[in-house]
């Protein structure tokens, strides 16, 4: 389905994609969007998904099994840890400061 | 019904790069992680519809097994996810970051498994893997199953070190070595599967990597764990990228490296802050031993001060900058330093954090323990945006930090620290310290800056004396 020179497009553009999104982000949120990050990753728990689907022999199934075992770790635990953070962070209620950033 | 799933995996896709997006500014943070999880509820549900499920052999059995183990996976995370301390989040990103490589080894063992299986049971006997998978999928697969895997047990010795589980930093002497042979030596029985059907070349290999990720991350020293960890969180992006090829999966491939390269970025980034380069990050972890017995003696004497005059001090000020180190967060102080500075800003005084990039155990971390207690960030600065600011503050209070106002940093180049960027606290017109005892800090380098004239002490623990701060400063 994806092959060949179409690939590389795609690498290459995902590569370009990733390197913008980040190169302007504040100290501030290096925690949460390495955390956010990690969680995007998690998508790993679709081609396990995959995985264990196709698997035909016992040892297959384990370590198919396996898989979705870590990969709906990494989903579920990027999301709940990121969500946690990010909710924390808040903006002053008195907006009339001048304390703006 | 293919279109259907591939449509709903380009969604994803392009969920995870806008949330991604929205992550990198305060204002939408939230938001993005909301839709990146939208995009991710999405695709796996549409994985369910999948034809390469629905039409093997053992569909039943395997959509059941699926759904167990996305229950206790996702089971046991949520609730770790949930009960996590903000103070201990680092070790759970690594955690949940090598699950994500582990299950990328994983998926590329399956693959290699069935095409060594395939290649001895061929009509020629001695067909290969490559010749199974084809030479692309074979090399992509392998290369996803080495980084997936030493991201996968590199993350957990991430884990165990800054979880406290694992102190030692050397395994064997000449640990670089011996790590460089292993490199060798795991590489070779990757080209192994590839010109093999051997299912033992395979084992072989998946423990090779695994030794090889502990070997390389045990060396590693604390302070540089979030390099390290930021890196797996890299490198575990690219083998699910890669495994997304295999899989002829659009979604995997695009998440997958754009994380890859996102990541590097921000390794880089952190490594930065932390005026370390990543390759010295791994090649001279050890040297932080070393560098830690210089500390030449105290020159002058520290002044104390008691809480009482400090709160009043700062109740005049005209502008007051907290300095909050990881010992703030220890010993549990960030709220009450939030009480202070609500009764500071209600006297009219101006108050400001300012972090540095390695306050915390990791570049950020300082910005989510305080957020936790309800400061605002745009109460937060930089290094960069408030150093030009000490000039013009009356109090800055420093609690719970040590190296990271340390002048010698600047002034003394035989001193470890010299060339990493400071806070230029000693610029204030007065420096109150909170500090437990007369020691040194992380490193064990002498700070000047407690001796300077306009430093006062103020000793105890980082919660009491901010209790003490706020009796005092009410009491005006």
């Amino acid at each position: 389905m994806i092959e060949g020179l179409a690939a590389i497009y795609i690498f290459m553009l995902a590569g370009f994609t990733g390197y913008e999104i980040i190169s302007k982000v504040p100290v501030i949120l290096h925690t949460p969007l390495m955390s956010g990050s990690n969680f995007v990753h998690g998508i790993v728990l679709v081609g396990a998904m995959v995985a264990l689907g196709i698997a035909e022999t016992t040892a297959e199934q384990v370590i198919g099994f396996i898989a979705v075992l870590l990969g709906a770790g990494n989903a579920v635990g990027g999301y709940v840890v990121t969500e946690r953070m990010l909710e924390m962070f808040r903006p002053s209620e008195k907006k009339t400061e001048g304390e703006g950033s | 019904m293919e279109t259907l799933i591939q449509a709903a995996y380009l969604i994803a896709a392009a969920l995870f790069i806008l949330g991604l997006k929205q992550m990198s500014s305060p204002v939408t943070a939230r938001r993005g992680i909301l839709w990146a999880g939208a995009g991710m509820v999405l695709a796996t549900l549409a994985t369910f519809l999948s034809p390469q499920i629905i039409e093997s052999d053992q569909v039943s059995i395997n959509i059941m097994l699926i759904i167990i183990a996305i229950a206790l996976g996702g089971g046991y995370a949520w609730y770790s996810g949930k009960k996590v301390a903000m103070t201990d989040m680092p070790q759970m990103i690594a955690m949940y970051n090598g699950m994500g490589g582990g299950a990328a080894a994983a998926i590329a063992a399956v693959e290699l498994l069935k095409a060594s299986n395939e290649a001895a049971h061929d009509v020629t006997g001695s067909s290969t893997v490559a010749d199974m998978l084809g030479a692309d999928v074979a090399i992509l697969g392998i290369l996803g199953a080495i980084i997936g895997t030493i991201s996968f047990s590199g993350s957990i010795i991430a884990w165990a070190k800054l979880d406290g589980r694992l102190n030692r930093s050397k395994l064997l002497p000449a640990q670089h070595i011996v790590n460089a042979l292993l490199a060798i030596v795991t590489v070779g029985f990757a080209g192994a599967i590839y010109f093999t059907n051997s299912i033992d070349t395979i084992i072989v290999f998946y423990l090779l990597a695994l030794v090889l990720g502990i070997f390389i991350t045990v060396p590693v020293g604390g302070a540089d764990m979030p390099v390290i960890i930021s890196l797996f969180n890299a490198l575990t992006g690219l083998a699910v990228g890669f495994e997304g090829y295999v899989l002829g999966n659009a979604a995997m491939i695009i998440a997958g490296i754009v994380v890859g390269s996102a990541g590097s970025l921000l390794t880089q980034l952190m490594a930065k802050a932390m005026n370390r380069s990543v390759a010295n990050v791994f090649f001279a972890g050890v040297g932080t031993d070393a560098a830690a017995t210089s500390g030449d003696g105290s020159e002058g004497v520290m002044k104390e001060i008691q809480a009482q005059d400090a709160g009043i001090l700062m109740s005049f000020a005209s502008q007051v900058v907290i300095i909050p180190g990881y010992g703030m967060a220890v010993a549990q102080a960030q709220h009450k330093i939030w009480e202070l500075t609500q009764i500071l800003t209600e006297k009219g005084v101006s108050v400001k954090f300012a972090i540095h990039p390695v306050a915390g155990r990791m570049p950020g971390h300082m910005n989510v323990l305080l957020a936790e207690a309800g400061v605002p960030y745009d109460m937060i600065y930089d290094m960069e945006d408030i150093n030009a600011d000490f000039k013009n503050t009356t109090v800055a209070l420093v609690i719970g930090a040590n190296d990271v106002v340390n002048p010698s940093a600047k002034s003394d180049s035989s001193s470890p620290l010299f060339g990493m960027p400071i806070l230029d606290a000693i610029d204030s017109d007065n420096v109150i310290v909170i500090k437990r005892g007369r020691g040194t800090g992380f490193s064990g380098v002498e700070n000047p800056l407690f001796f300077a004239d306009n430093t006062k002490m103020l000793f105890g623990d980082g919660q009491k004396a901010a209790n003490e701060l706020i009796q005092a400063a009410k009491e005006l």
